[in-house]
């Protein structure tokens, strides 16, 4: 394989044989969308957010005799999500804030993945800072323009009640301060900021200021979430290509979807 | 005294289950206001609008002038057991399985003599007091009890035909997560319930009284969503064979009607489980326990929706959630047709506003867990079809039944006209 191919068509086929002998991995990081998988949940005065349900229509059977289907309900929020700038009052007025309007470009890019899961181990409300950043790219380089920066935390793992970890003060779950996304958003340009939580913000992010900092900083700027996402300990903190293509929902504020990067393989 | 019945054995793999049978069905339709009158446990008989003759049987004119204004009322049932046998053969199948079976006729103290069912601890001659009931067709029959309690007098073979007593039964509570479960899982315990399941839906949510819940004998927990079609066939196919009283306590309230709301997602949440939850429970749950009817003393006996009184009767303020009441008050009545050749009793128990978070706003009366709990426990236990419990339910009733448009044009004052 030419590693030094800039021949567009030659680029496309080296990374077609990389895929096909396993030089290149394709590591999924999405949940299963499951009626059990939890969802965010506010106060009960307010709307919710739909729970992936699924009815069958029919199974072989009397209601269609040689095909199987279902119609599934949830919302654009449910499971391994994007969240789009139009998701959030700040990315109201954002241009392309929904997401049929954001070019397909946008969707593929590359990813840096900043290791927290030590301490959202000792530590459920544990916080991404400006200094936990910094020493990141004091090891592995700044974090460049237009790339997507994921928090890892191994959240993914916990199961059930662990993983809103929900109680009579709220969720409690790791997340970035407002000082820390301003800095990815504002001083590195970054695309989208990703977690393995139910939502890109901490649990108890609503007492930030201003509250939802991940989602009001984000979205006010244009850029994208990702949240629910499955195996962050698969990829490696820089040199990864992630690709999460949202449904083309009209005016949609945000969609599930299947996220996957591209990795270096092991062999 | 009866003789109690004791734990049923578990049941012989090897055996088939027993089919239900039915007693005839066939009556009048001037004869259909008894049964109307037993939905809700009362004795009724007509009584002549013009020269006030009390009528027995239920008649089209009346046996002493020919009026035909002739309105049901509710009767003394005190009387004396005049005459008695006890049938030890017979050509209908269903009396043919249960010989032997007394009946007798009543001399009642407000004048006719009527046919009627005998319980075993009425003496010959004896004092009695005449129940109305549903039999297993669902049709109104008269049984004759002693005045008084008796000893285990509730497990009397042909009694235990007619109620739907929680004694050695299973119970299914579909909602854990509802501010009634532990005061209705209490009440069940209390009634002799030989299992009680309880279906928690979003166990990856905590809710405050769980621990209540475990503490109770006899409780299992076990995952259950009535808005997951999936999560309901799946436990249907662990426990829909012994499940003998299926009480629904999943409901989704909101205040508010059309237009303060301005969208259909709450609409929609109630309709999912007020309705399509009610829906997916019957298709999962209804057929295993249609087919256990018959099913010795632990056979399949009764299930249970709460209701909302407003079903009959739109309340403005709870508008969207009147509505889906609706619609499973009417969902209800189909369920009891598909039901009713298996000999299992649909019991829709109707309340006003309950003492609960979506309420607190609400003035009292307010119907609180522990009494609808009561209701419930109390109504399976007379066998009935329709339990209206609290003031709010009982006062409804009466007004929709004296006219329902002018109760329509009340409900819609602010507050539901003393509702």
């Amino acid at each position: 394989m030419n590693v030094h191919a800039t021949d567009p068509s030659a680029l496309l086929g080296n990374l077609a044989e990389a895929l096909a002998t396993g030089a290149i991995e394709v590591v999924d990081l999405t949940h299963t969308l499951d009626q059990d998988f939890p969802v965010i949940v506010l106060p009960p005065e307010f709307g919710q957010c739909a729970r992936f349900r699924m009815e069958e229509v029919s199974a072989y059977d009397h209601r269609g005799p040689a095909w199987k289907w279902h119609n599934f309900t949830c919302s654009e929020h449910t499971g391994t999500h994007f969240d789009a700038p139009s998701h959030w009052i700040s990315g109201r007025d954002v241009p392309n804030g929904s997401v049929d309007e954001i070019p397909a470009e946008r969707f593929i890019g590359p990813v840096c993945v900043i290791d927290c899961s030590e301490g959202a181990a000792a530590d459920e409300d544990f916080e991404l800072t400006p200094e936990i950043i910094e020493a990141w790219e004091a090891e592995h380089g700044r974090i460049p323009a237009e790339s997507w920066v994921l928090m890892r935390t191994d959240w993914s793992k916990r199961r059930g009640a662990a993983y809103l970890n929900m109680r009579e003060d709220g969720a409690h779950s790791p997340g970035p301060t407002p000082a820390a996304i301003r800095l990815l958003v504002d001083e590195r340009g970054i695309r989208g900021f990703g977690t393995e939580t139910v939502g890109t913000d901490a649990g108890q992010g609503s007492h930030y200021t201003p509250p939802y900092p991940a989602h009001f900083y984000l979205h006010g700027a244009g850029r994208y979430g990702l949240q629910c996402l499955n195996n962050l300990d698969r990829l490696p903190p820089t040199g990864a290509m992630l690709i999460a293509t949202p449904l083309k929902i009209k005016n949609g504020t945000g969609s599930p979807l299947r996220v996957v990067a591209l990795v270096p393989g092991r062999t | 005294m009866t003789d109690a019945i004791l734990p049923p054995p578990k049941k012989d793999p090897q055996k088939r289950t027993r089919s239900q049978t039915l007693p005839s069905g066939l009556r009048s339709r001037a004869a259909l206001g008894l049964t109307a009158a037993a939905a809700e446990g009362r004795f009724m008989l007509q009584v002549c609008g013009e020269c006030g003759a009390l009528q027995y049987p239920p008649r089209d004119a009346c046996s002493t002038c020919l009026s035909t204004d002739l309105p049901w009322r509710d009767i003394d049932p005190a009387g004396e057991l005049i005459a008695e046998t006890t049938v030890r053969t017979s050509t209908n199948t269903y009396f043919r399985e249960r010989t032997p079976w007394r009946v007798g006729t009543v001399r009642l103290d407000a004048g006719p003599s009527v046919m009627c069912h005998v319980h075993g601890d009425v003496p010959r001659g004896g004092r009695v007091r005449i129940i109305n009931r549903l039999d297993k067709s669902g049709q109104g029959v008269l049984y004759a009890l002693p005045p008084e309690g008796t000893p285990n007098m509730e497990d009397d073979p042909q009694l235990r035909e007619i109620t739907a007593d929680p004694k050695f039964r299973r119970v299914l509570i579909t909602d854990a997560r509802s501010e009634n479960a532990v005061a209705l899982a209490e009440a069940f315990a209390k009634a002799g319930a030989s299992i009680i399941f309880i279906g928690e839906p979003e166990g990856w949510r905590p809710y405050p009284h769980r621990p209540a819940l475990e503490a109770i004998p006899n409780v299992q927990i076990v995952p259950l969503d009535v808005t997951d079609t999936a999560s309901v066939a799946e436990l249907a196919g662990e426990i829909g064979g012994k499940t003998d009283i299926l009480v629904n306590n999943a409901r989704f309230v909101r205040p508010g009607g059309i237009m303060d709301r301005g969208d259909t997602v709450f609409a929609r949440d109630e309709m999912e489980v007020n309705y399509l939850g009610l829906m997916r429970l019957a298709q999962s749950f209804g057929p295993a326990m249609r087919g256990r009817g018959a099913d010795g003393d632990n056979s399949a006996a009764a299930w249970v929706n709460i209701l909302s009184v407003y079903a009959y009767s739109n309340m403005p303020a709870f508008g969207a959630f009147s509505a889906s009441n609706a619609a499973a008050y009417s969902l209800s009545q189909c369920l009891r047709a598909e039901m009713r050749p298996g000999g299992v009793r649909v019991m829709n128990v109707y309340t006003g506003p309950t003492d609960d978070a979506w309420h607190q706003p609400l003035p009292p009366p307010k119907v609180a867990p522990a009494a609808l709990a009561r209701a419930i426990v109390s109504g399976l236990k007379d066998g009935l079809e329709d339990v209206f419990v609290g003031d709010v339910a009982k006062d409804l009733i009466e007004r929709w039944r004296a006219g329902a448009k002018v109760l329509e044009r009340e409900m819609s004052e602010t507050d539901g006209g003393g509702a």
